[in-house]
């Protein structure tokens, strides 16, 4: 036969990814994993807006409310004054960290001073200093006034620096699309394979002329396909929704697309090994679950690793999604190049090369 | 008509671990017939057949598949050939429109998926998917999937098992009509009554060895000719006429 000659692999391999492709679309499990989770939480720390610090103060009973001091604590935006609140609850709100302080004026008795006193709690540590030294500041201000001093000895000048404003989304937004990434690669992929051996799809795909190494390439495509889709909405969606930081634009929204796609890449091979190793369908959510919760937890998706103890420090450094959400925050947010992010690369592409080495080893195909 | 013979298998032989599947067998199968393959479960029918259609290695002899050798051309084989599974999936959520659009692709032709449904009679499951089909709908299908190469050869692996009789002679006529249009059929089955109204030779094989090969009509005669006569009178119809007139013949949703 004169086609013999021109059968295409490509072709063929491009017709898998084209019906795994459409599968895909038509499964809950990948719509949710890739979009839907992913949304959800950039959604609620979108929304989050961090920044401005808030004092959460009451004022005990009796407490002076005529001087300069009470009028300049409710005038600045960091107090919130809680008044009217029996002792016993202030004392129980305050132990359990709800209240970050109470605070007590009363005025002297004898001269025309005033005491003040300030409660704070160890459950709520950092914002009773800050409740101090705000307090503080604002009766040495007094304290300066009421003794004429319009030229004190030092002041502070300081000069804030413009830098770009580090949103809640900066931080979130990689961290959720390296999850994505993770998860569709390490789920997808595991459930994919092992599902084609087991309906026998892949089986029939053996009978047509198509050699066995494209059908991964083409179900490795569709793959990477959908998932770089959902990748680029995210982005995208975090940029115009949330005010998501792309410094260079263009430029750093196709670095992140490359580097989801590396990412992507090194993920798969952990499915690839899942789907070999694993014995039956229910054995696979366990395996996947091994490779994919360490690093939702450890690998800086919520928060800095640097918030872990430091014993733990070492498992989250040589986590490869730890490397992919640095790289992510420093080129969406640094503007850095792919070139700056290498070190990140390389420590990425040294698991890719252990793990494809790892998935050669255990693969079946039947 | 001058006939050739289309596949050769000399002295084929199967050994897994511990299990001596297939055992030296020879046959051959002549263009244009339907040639079954007869034989108790176990007895070699399915690995022989995977193994002529390079899915499975032989462990000794040869076989050649339209003069090509199963070992160093199984590519070009298997552009020639259709191949129909006794268990083979598809896509969970595709429309067989897509699935026969997917096969299209890795058979590198161009087809109009819905002359090939037609061609199986299901033009009005075309959105289907293929766990919404019946068994009969099933098995056409997966033949539809085995035409899209106009293969000069198709193997069929117990097609109508678990079929019901409607069934089983739709799937008959769809058999001959794909012989009359220039294919060779290999099938195996475990229906006699089926190798004796479709297949034009036939092998049975039992424990890794063919015990048996000629046309229906001549095995019959012999076992005649050895004396052997029928227990009970032979009636002009059997229960299954009986069925089939009460039910009907037609092609339905099964």
């Amino acid at each position: 036969m004169n086609n013999n000659q021109n059968y295409s692999q490509l072709k063929a391999m491009l017709a898998i990814s084209k019906a795994s492709f459409r599968s895909i679309t038509r499964s809950p499990s990948a719509v949710v994993f890739t979009l839907v989770f992913p949304l959800i939480f950039i959604t609620v720390f979108g929304f989050l807006k961090g920044g401005s610090v808030s004092l959460d103060v009451a004022l005990s009973p009796g407490c002076d409310t005529k001087n300069p001091i009470y009028i300049g604590m409710i005038s600045n935006p960091a107090f919130s004054v809680q008044e009217k609140m029996d002792t016993t609850t202030q004392k129980k709100l305050l132990l359990k960290g709800t209240l970050d302080a109470i605070v007590n004026i009363q005025r002297s008795a004898t001269d025309s001073t005033y005491n003040v006193k300030l409660y704070t709690t160890m459950a709520s540590a950092e914002k009773g200093i800050i409740a101090k030294s705000m307090l503080e500041h604002l009766i040495d201000k007094l304290n300066l006034k009421s003794a004429n001093i319009t030229t004190p000895m030092a002041k502070i000048e300081q000069e804030q620096l413009q830098g770009r404003i580090y949103e809640t989304i900066d931080f979130i937004l990689p961290g959720q699309l390296g999850f994505s990434l993770l998860s569709t690669g390490v789920f997808g992929t595991a459930f994919v394979f092992f599902n084609l051996r087991q309906t026998l799809v892949i089986k029939r795909f053996f009978a047509t002329p198509i050699k066995r190494p494209y059908i991964v390439l083409g179900e490795a495509l569709a793959r990477m396909v959908f998932a770089l889709l959902g990748a680029m909405f995210l982005i995208l969606l975090g940029h115009y929704a949330f005010g998501f930081t792309l410094v260079n634009g263009l430029t750093t929204f196709v670095d992140m697309v490359i580097l989801s796609a590396i990412g992507l890449i090194v993920f798969m091979g952990f499915g690839f090994v899942v789907s070999g190793i694993a014995k039956n369908e229910g054995t696979i959510p366990p395996l996947a679950n091994i490779v994919t919760l360490p690093q939702f937890l450890l690998s800086g998706t919520f928060f800095g690793i640097d918030n872990f103890p430091s014993w733990l420090q070492p498992v989250c450094k040589i986590l490869p999604l730890t490397y992919l959400n640095d790289a992510m925050r420093k080129v969406a947010f640094e503007g850095a190049g792919l070139m700056d992010v290498s070190a990140q690369l390389g420590v990425i592409l040294l698991w890719g090369v252990i793990i494809y080495f790892a998935a050669v080893k255990v693969f079946r195909w039947e | 008509m001058q006939k050739n013979s289309i596949i050769q298998v000399n002295n084929l032989e199967k050994k897994y671990e511990s299990f001596h599947a297939v055992k030296g067998i020879s046959f051959e199968v002549q263009e244009g017939e339907i040639f079954g393959i007869l034989g108790p479960n176990g007895a070699g029918k399915t690995t022989t057949l995977e193994i002529i259609e390079t899915l499975r290695d032989k462990t000794s002899g040869s076989v050649s598949v339209c003069g090509l050798n199963i070992e160093t051309q199984a590519n070009d084989i298997k552009q020639l050939i259709g191949v129909q599974l006794q268990a083979a999936g598809y896509y969970p959520s595709l429309t067989l429109v897509e699935l026969l659009l997917l096969f299209s692709g890795l058979y590198n032709r161009e087809i109009n998926p819905m002359n090939m449904l037609a061609k199986v009679g299901l033009e009005d499951k075309a959105k289907a998917k293929f766990k919404e089909l019946s068994g009969g709908q099933k098995q056409r299908f997966s033949i539809a999937t085995t035409l899209i190469n106009q293969p000069k050869i198709i193997f069929l692996d117990e097609p109508t098992t678990g079929l019901d009789p409607q069934a089983r002679r739709n799937l008959w006529d769809l058999i001959r009509n794909v012989r009359d249009e220039g294919a060779t059929v290999v099938i195996t089955t475990h229906y006699m009554d089926e190798a004796e109204q479709l297949c034009d030779r036939v092998a049975v094989m039992e424990a890794g060895k063919i015990i048996a090969l000629d046309t229906p009509d001549a095995l019959i005669d012999q076992l005649v000719a050895t004396g052997f006569e029928r227990k009970k009178e032979v009636k002009k119809a059997n229960l299954e006429d009986v069925f089939l007139s009460l039910t009907g013949n037609e092609w339905k949703d099964e």
